[in-house]
């Protein structure tokens, strides 16, 4: 009995193992290969980043993907940090779109979700209700009231047509009311008879108790937009405003070789978050749960 | 009308300083989203802004006999078919994989978890390679001896795409089935067990019927991702993907382009119904299943 649970055990270990390694495989490829030189880069996938001009696509060179390259270089680096402005420029516009949006984003949710803890009366239910119904519209439909904003406001082909939207976002809202509602009672009731104001309770103890919320509510903002690319295409019609990740699938075959390189570049920010903060994180989507209570 | 005045008097009496938190956000949502969809139901049942005559469901007539949004819509309902029930159930089985005793759970965690971190435009380049027509996935399926297949342009890139979507999203599902999972009361599956329950009766009446918001939950998220799939097929192949890689999302940008005001406005009015009757059935569902676990 013993030994077929250990059997099993192990397959299970196998299983999770071949998991894993498809996981991560991708992104390793990607950091790898922007070690290799322009010239190794050419000539294993050269082809494959041509197709788009030629019809070479079905001739019968096989492309293969290498893990490791013959030769480490950091050519690929030095070329886009100090040759070509380019992709450095189209980082910040990134960095430019998305700080605003994670900072603003976290302040106002943190805020209202404060008043969605508190009050419990009908027309706060019927509030998170709509930023519930709000939460669960796709993209697609949301975009529409944004870009009647933006023509309205006169600020189509402005950062800022992105950026408030993105403010507004109501995910955050929900999971941090979702946290907060795990914040007892009695906490905020004792300070009440100690002549708390309200915007002590909400300074000493509620921000506290949900640091670890907060700050997985910021990550989350900050992948998801920093993987943005629907707002800045209909938004933005100035293709200089617009950030790496609308940018990078526009590279052509001479530049496949900076291609790796920015797209690790790229990949960076969110990775740090994500090695510094995966606890939080963790705990953060733990505790979203589920839609209802 | 009465009723919210009597609300704002009570309100004023209670001076209920905690509310005064949500205007900011309460000013933001009213502005940039629920002003600008009355002015879209409105638009959704004009003529046109000049003439502004009460055409009521002309414009909707019109968006169905549009063979772009019917494209449009087909491929997005087959893809979200797809790809929505695969992610529940292939995040649910990689909890169950972490929640069995295996040794390495955190650094499995950590891996599973870590697509969701890569910007799509990152690792897109090596997704091309990938795909390619003399690719690694041609010469994989080569060994089994079946002929090499166009990924992207043809019927198989919505199999793309739901890998792609895959790879991106169970890692964030997984997290909220293995605290579902944690939810379970313990002493439940012991007396389970010594009641010699079988392992399918403890999976199904007892774990499934537990985490039964969960499964809702991860559903609701799934489906509004699977609308954001939009960003892998754009960044594969650009503003014209092969037909069956035509999304609402493509049909909305041209749309945009071309600044019809009346389709962008019914589209995303259809959408949104399409999207609350989808939501409210899943609840009814969910209510079904799981009501007699739930306190």
């Amino acid at each position: 009995m013993k030994k077929r649970h250990y059997f099993s055990r192990s397959i299970l270990f196998l299983i999770a193992f071949l998991f894993a390694v498809l996981f991560i495989l991708p992104t390793l490829l990607t950091i790898t290969n922007s070690f290799m030189s322009q010239w190794e880069l050419s000539a294993n996938y050269g082809k494959v980043f041509s197709e788009i001009t030629s019809d070479n696509e079905y001739t019968s060179e096989k492309v293969n993907l290498k893990l490791i390259p013959d030769m480490v270089s950091f050519k690929q680096y030095f070329s886009v940090l100090l040759q070509s402005p380019d992709y450095l420029f189209k980082f910040w516009n990134s960095a430019f779109l998305v700080i605003p949006i994670v900072v603003g984003q976290v302040v106002m949710a943190t805020f209202a979700a404060y008043t969605f803890y508190r009050c419990s009366g009908r027309v706060y239910k019927i509030l998170f209700f709509i930023y519930i119904i709000l939460m669960l519209m796709p993209y697609q439909v949301m975009l529409v009231p944004n870009y009647l904003v933006a023509d309205w406001t006169g600020l189509l082909d402005n950062r800022w047509s992105v950026i408030l939207p993105g403010i507004f976002a109501p995910f955050s809202v929900f999971l941090l009311t979702k946290f907060m509602r795990r914040i007892p009672e009695a906490l905020i009731e004792s300070a009440k008879i100690d002549g708390a104001t309200e915007w002590k309770i909400f300074t000493k103890i509620c921000i506290p108790q949900c640091y670890s919320a907060i700050y997985s509510v910021a990550i989350l903002a900050f992948i998801d937009n920093w993987n943005m690319v629907e707002q800045p295409i209909i938004l933005l019609s100035d293709i200089g405003k617009h950030p790496l990740s609308v940018y990078l699938s526009n590279i052509n075959t001479e530049e496949i070789g900076l291609a790796f390189a920015v797209a690790t570049i790229y990949m960076i920010p969110p990775l740090l978050l994500f090695l510094h903060g995966e606890k939080y994180l963790v705990e953060g989507i733990t505790h979203s749960g589920s839609v209802k209570g | 009308m009465k009723r919210i005045i009597s609300f704002l008097k009570s309100h004023k009496k209670n001076k209920k300083v905690e509310s005064i938190f949500l205007l900011p956000s309460l000013l933001g949502v009213l502005i940039f989203f629920l002003v600008p969809f009355i002015v879209i139901i409105y638009y959704s049942l004009i003529n046109n802004p000049m003439e502004q005559k009460f055409v009521f469901l002309d414009n909707f007539n019109a968006l169905f006999d549009n063979s772009a949004f019917i494209l449009a819509a087909k491929n997005t309902a087959t893809f979200s078919l797809l790809a929505v029930p695969l992610a529940v159930i292939l995040s649910l089985v990689l909890a169950l994989l972490l929640e069995s005793q295996i040794p390495y759970k955190s650094q499995f965690r950590t891996f599973f978890l870590s697509p969701m971190m890569v910007p799509v435009a990152s690792v897109v380049l090596v997704w091309k390679v990938v795909f390619n027509f003399n690719g690694p996935m041609n010469s994989l399926i080569g060994v089994f001896g079946l002929e090499p297949i166009k990924w992207l342009k043809s019927d198989y890139s919505q199999f793309v795409i739901i890998i792609l979507f895959l790879w991106k999203n169970l890692g964030y599902n997984m997290i909220l089935f293995m605290a579902g999972l944690n939810n379970i009361p313990k002493t439940l599956l012991e007396v389970a067990e010594i009641e010699n329950a079988s392992p399918w009766f403890k999976f199904v009446q007892i774990k499934l019927r537990f985490i039964s918001p969960t499964i809702l939950f991860v559903a609701l998220l799934s489906l509004i991702n699977s609308f954001k799939v939009f960003r892998e097929i754009h960044l594969l192949t650009g503003d014209y993907p092969y037909d069956r890689l035509y999304m609402l999302q493509h049909f909305m940008n041209n749309t945009f382009k071309a600044l019809d005001y009346q389709k962008l406005a019914t589209a995303a009015i259809l959408m949104g119904i399409v999207m609350i009757v989808i939501i409210g059935i899943l609840f009814i569902i969910e209510n079904y299943f799981g009501k007699d676990v739930e306190g």
